[in-house]
């Protein structure tokens, strides 16, 4: 019986009734870790060692009798930029190559508590720069669908893992679309929570008005599991929010009926793939059938997402990245004086992209540019957000698609980093407003590629989201 | 064009980064393309909005203060690339 392919809660029953043994479990996972990674390259660290112990101490407790949580056991993914206390955190950076925290992320010391299996840290583009894994300075991230295809990015080893049976999820994260792009492209569910739902704690920033830690799952079920598990306050990171946390497997209820759901006609843009538009649609149409309302809405400020966007994230990027100086962890680079010293670090050890980012942040930055782009874009996020309040006085949520195309082939985009950014049209208005959102897989094209919808939920409805999500998954 | 390569050098030096005189050009290309086309802000009037820096509303945050346990000194000099002594070490700064 091969157990890699199954979901969290799946495997979760089966260590219950003792079935199956949390070793087991692991042993398959690795060995199709063994099996796939020489062709996926999903991830840049494996922790097999700390893997096999937690599994031991698992089954221990399974067999003193003792109830376990519902994703102990479970082997996972954890997203390298997400910091692992004693395990080597690159962010895929040659800057951040030998680093070893020395603390815990608080989300990922939320799964430790609950005994996760960690598989391995997980490959992205270098500081989450990116949506296809080719900025990644180590090696580039395959689809498991399609090998020559891109995973999708920035969390594109995490979605790669989990669709190509390496971890049952994954955590990732999501600034611009970082979750819900890979998970579109891998066809498996991700989830950006609200702006502050799950601690930034010892997330390696990149843009810390934007990040937000999340799943990457094989199920909608699994989604509501792992937030239940890494959601919630921490004293750590100012801008996590106090709200309460509900249970959200409460909302994992098949029923739609009465929803209002807008459909904005500014996520169907020009060049869109008409597979993917006709499949939206058909979603939509679901919705209706199983007695939601389906609205046609206008988001009016859509066309200004990416600009806001893309002076935004840099402009925060360039100022979190300035810590990498060569002077208390990460590489060096030697020099005659500090600033040699720091130029040459920064210069040989940063990719192209990363460079392009502080370099576009720190232009939108100076005297003189301040008001024009970095204030401008301030502004222009306020009327975006707004576009969504005013939105959902009449709405319950809003469906769209997660992206305008399937995934692109290696190499396809590489040149045209501002075409390569014209791909998160649909997902960045969502981290600038601080909402939540959803990539649900539905079905796949006349070449067998992954199709999603993308629903955007009201600020802490996250329990909206999975509700519409679960529904659409048992009774499409 | 936006930016300048006199301007590239400018904002590359604030960035600590050197750009090697085979990519200048491609740098600059890249940057005006997406300067060129972040330009579609201005399209919009924003008299009279209010930035916004944080999508939810947020206020203050204080904690009480009380002494609590920190990072081991040893650990967080643990991936400095060269220390002594219990510091970071880093070339001289000052001229003697």
């Amino acid at each position: 019986m091969s157990l890699y392919d199954k979901t969290a809660h799946e495997l979760h029953e089966l260590l219950t009734t003792k079935k199956i043994s949390a070793a087991e479990l692991t042993a398959d996972v690795f060995a199709r870790v063994d099996e796939m990674e020489n062709k996926v390259h999903a991830y840049l660290t494996l922790t097999r060692a700390e893997a096999e112990a937690t599994a031991k101490r698992v089954d221990e407790k399974i067999s003193r009798g003792e109830k376990i949580f519902p994703l102990e056991g479970i082997p996972c993914a954890i997203k390298d930029n997400i910091c692992t206390k004693g395990i080597r955190t690159t962010c895929a950076s040659k800057i951040l190559e030998n680093f070893i925290p020395p603390y815990d992320a608080t989300a990922y010391q939320k799964l430790l508590a609950q005994n996760a299996v960690i598989v391995g840290k997980a490959n992205l583009d270098e500081f989450a720069m990116g949506s296809s894994t080719e900025n990644s300075g180590f090696h580039t991230t395959h689809n498991p669908h399609d090998l020559e295809r891109v995973p999708g990015g920035s969390s594109g080893g995490s979605s790669a893992a989990v669709a190509g049976g390496e971890a049952i999820y994954a955590l990732g994260s999501d600034t611009g679309g970082s979750i819900r792009q890979p998970a579109s492209f891998c066809g498996v569910v991700g989830f950006k929570p609200t702006y502050g739902r799950v601690s930034r704690y010892g997330l390696v920033a990149f843009a810390s008005s934007l990040d937000q830690i999340g799943p990457l799952t094989r199920d909608v079920t699994d989604c509501a599991l792992v937030l239940n598990a890494i959601c919630g306050h921490d004293e750590m990171d100012s801008t996590s929010t106090a709200a309460p946390v509900p249970d959200f497997t409460k909302s994992l209820v098949a029923d739609v009926k009465g929803l209002k759901i807008g459909l904005p006609k500014e996520y169907f843009v020009k060049g869109i793939d008409p597979e993917i538009e006709a499949a939206v649609h058909a979603v939509a149409k679901k919705f209706e059938e199983l007695g939601a309302q389906i609205v046609e809405i206008s988001l009016p400020h859509t066309e200004y997402a990416i600009a806001t966007y893309y002076l935004i994230a840099p402009a925060e990027a360039a100022t979190n990245l300035e810590r990498y100086d060569g002077v208390s962890y990460g590489a060096r680079v030697d020099g005659a004086d500090v600033v040699e010293m720091m130029t040459n670090t920064r210069t040989e050890k940063f990719g192209a992209e990363v460079k392009r980012r502080i370099m576009i942040g720190n232009y939108a930055l100076s005297a003189g540019y301040y008001d024009a782009y970095y204030l401008k874009a301030l502004k222009v996020r306020t009327l975006i957000q707004k576009d969504f309040t005013d939105a959902f006085e009449k709405l319950d949520l809003i469906l769209t698609p997660t992206t305008p195309n399937v995934a692109f082939k290696i190499g396809e985009m590489v040149s045209d980093p501002l075409q390569m950014y014209l791909q998160d049209i649909c997902t960045v208005p969502v981290n600038l407003a601080g909402l939540p959102g959803i990539s649900v897989p539905c079905g796949v094209t006349k070449n067998n590629l992954p199709l999603a919808f993308q629903l955007i939920g009201k600020a802490l409805d996250e329990e909206i989201l999975l509700r519409a999500a679960f529904t659409y998954e048992s009774l499409r | 064009m936006k930016i300048s390569e006199q301007d590239i050098k400018t904002v590359a030096s604030l960035s600590r980064l050197r750009i090697r005189e085979d990519e200048a050009q491609d740098v600059l290309f890249q940057l005006n393309k997406i300067l060129t086309y972040v330009e579609n802000l201005q399209a919009l009037d924003t008299t009279n909005v209010e930035p916004t820096t944080y999508a939810l509303p947020m206020q203050n945050v204080f904690r009480a203060d009380k002494v609590k346990p920190s990072l081991d000194r040893e650990l967080a000099l643990s991936n400095a690339p060269l220390k002594e002594d219990g510091y970071f070490k880093v070339p001289r700064v000052l001229e003697v």
